[in-house]
């Protein structure tokens, strides 16, 4: 509608410009800092904004990958994204088979009891989780955060609901008549059908695991079982005002999401909007 | 399984496939749960089986103990912040839901931040609030602002709103997106139907846009709000509450209630009170929308 009234040199798309070129200044102005900053040298006291000597002084990242442990921290988090993905696909394409193509009595109260557990603060739950975890023998293993990610939560279950409304019942019906086991209509048909609503979870989700804190953070304090956002974290402790071995820690932990965004943007944009119009 | 008939199929499947996943639920969300409520009418240390009964006395002490309770006035930046996210985001969505060149392009980039670690994103942020190296009063001086030079994070009266401001940097891209989402699956006809009848394009934001979307600001309030009372990560990784406490937030001080001086049973009422204040703004945003649709 807005092509309609803006014919020409509309003010209004003039304004619209400027926000939104002041709004990406201050979205770029912070890591602009660190991107500069990540390559100067020590004995480079130039001001923050100023561009460091040479773009190919790569003597910080070196240092702070060593000492930041930074192979541990991505070879932990892999392990822990990989091992907590399996579960959640698994575990959220067959909750979203049960809800979405068998009907039974409950149904209404499994899907309360996934919502209602998305608004319980994670944190404050830690409280009694800490001390089971302790018992179950997982305090300080990579098992610790993989138990608590493992499961499917609500975010997954809408995504594969919408997905499965879509796929059309008579395929499963067809199938039937084939004499197919329902096992083999979840495996064979819907959860192959589910690959896009897949994609777009193991995306989010990795992501939000990859820049968890307090779980790991909490159960691994070992040295070994270091995780992306705990490195950083005792990095910078150790190293105040190092600013150029913070940035290029920064820089080291940003890029893998960053890229893995602007190359699966699509996917991203579609799971953050069909999560949020559940409601 | 195939020899089965259909019935005793899905009863079978039904059993396997929801087993493991409740049961995790259960496991890990509300049994602990429900343990909260259970420690949080006793004195649990978190070490040995030794507890007794205080009754309601841990919550008389979340209600009464200014350190306690009156941490939640740190958290108001972040309320107003938030409030002021959801406003702006909607009008960057307006505007990038519009014909204009390059929108793609604006939207993967007020995006980012919601992608970028954020503990990382904390560090940056240190480097921009830093006192001495940092860029922020950098900039300020260098635009000529210098008397608005500040220490950010070592100030009690800034620091809080200092933190929300990250806050917002991080989420402003990930709520617009969120809107942009809702304005994309609205109908066109509806706006073509409104300028026919001589509505201008402030009437239609108005009288169309926004009432159509009130079900995601709704969703995205309770985002922000819940978010606010819940804030942990900033703090923790920035400031650790200080200084001398001025950024502590409730839930940082049952954290540290519970895991530094071992007070089990008050960190669980805390953490009672937190869930049941969440589940207030639920409520409350609920009825109010459900009176609205009375109207």
């Amino acid at each position: 509608m807005t092509a309609v009234t803006s014919k020409k040199k509309d003010p209004i798309q003039a304004v619209k410009y400027l926000l939104l070129i002041a709004a990406s200044l201050v979205v770029l102005f912070p890591p602009y800092v660190v991107v500069v900053n990540a390559f100067k040298r020590e004995n480079e006291n130039s001001s923050p904004f100023a561009l460091p000597e040479s773009f190919f002084n790569f003597d910080n990242f070196r240092i702070v990958y060593e000492r930041a442990d930074i192979g541990h921290a991505f070879l932990n988090t892999l392990i822990i994204v990989a091992a907590s993905l399996l579960g959640n696909i698994v575990f959220g394409t067959m909750v979203s088979y049960a809800l979405g193509r068998l009907d039974f009595k409950g149904k209404g109260i499994v899907l309360a009891l996934f919502l209602f557990a998305s608004i319980i603060p994670t944190i404050t739950t830690q409280v009694v989780l800490f001390s089971m975890i302790q018992s179950l023998g997982l305090f300080n293993s990579l098992y610790a955060p993989i138990v608590l990610f493992v499961g499917a939560d609500v975010l997954q279950i809408y995504i594969y609901l919408q997905f499965i409304r879509n796929i059309p019942y008579e395929l499963d019906e067809s199938a039937m008549i084939d004499g197919a086991s329902l096992f083999r209509i979840y495996r064979s048909i819907v959860f192959p059908l589910l690959a896009p609503a897949t994609v777009t979870l193991v995306i989010l989700k990795t992501i939000n695991i990859y820049n968890e804190l307090y779980i790991p953070y909490l159960y691994m304090p070992k040295q070994k079982l270091v995780v992306v956002s705990t490195a950083i974290m005792r990095f910078a402790g150790n190293n105040q005002a190092q600013w150029g071995y913070i940035c290029a820690t920064i820089l080291i932990i940003m890029i893998p999401t960053v890229v893995l965004y602007l190359f699966l943007q699509k996917y991203i944009f579609a799971g953050v909007t069909s999560g949020a119009v559940k409601g | 399984m195939g020899g089965l008939s259909y019935p005793a199929q899905k009863k079978i499947v039904l059993a396997f496939f929801l087993f493991v996943p409740l049961a995790l639920l259960g496991m890990f969300t509300y049994y602990p749960a429900a343990r909260l409520v259970y420690l949080s009418f006793t004195d649990w240390d978190g070490l040995g089986s030794g507890m007794s009964f205080l009754g309601f006395g841990n919550y008389k002490e979340v209600f009464t103990n200014p350190d306690l309770f009156g941490v939640f006035l740190h958290q108001i930046p972040y309320a107003i912040g938030g409030i002021l996210q959801n406003i702006v985001a909607i009008l960057f969505a307006v505007v990038l839901n519009s014909t204009l060149r390059g929108r793609n392009a604006f939207r993967v980039l007020l995006f980012i931040p919601y992608i970028m670690n954020g503990v990382a994103v904390a560090f940056m942020f240190q480097y921009v609030f830093d006192t001495t190296g940092g860029s922020l009063n950098a900039l300020l001086g260098a635009i000529g602002l210098g008397s608005l030079q500040q220490s950010w994070l070592g100030n009690a009266a800034i620091v809080n709103w200092a933190l929300a401001g990250v806050s917002v940097w991080r989420y402003l891209g990930y709520t617009m997106i969120i809107y942009l989402g809702a304005l994309q699956s609205l109908p066109s006809d509806m706006y073509e139907a409104a300028r026919i009848d001589g509505a201008n394009r402030f009437q239609s934001l108005w009288h169309l846009t926004l009432p159509s979307l009130s079900r995601i600001i709704q969703l995205n309030m309770f985002l922000t709000l819940s978010g606010a009372l819940a804030v942990f990560d900033l703090p923790f990784v920035l400031t650790k509450g200080g200084p001398a406490g001025a950024s502590e937030t409730f839930l940082l001080k049952t954290t540290e209630t519970a895991f530094q001086f071992n007070n089990y049973g008050l960190a669980s009422a805390m953490s009672v009170v937190l869930l049941l204040l969440t589940v207030l703004i639920l409520l409350a945003q609920n009825a109010a929308l459900g009176r609205k649709g009375r109207d």
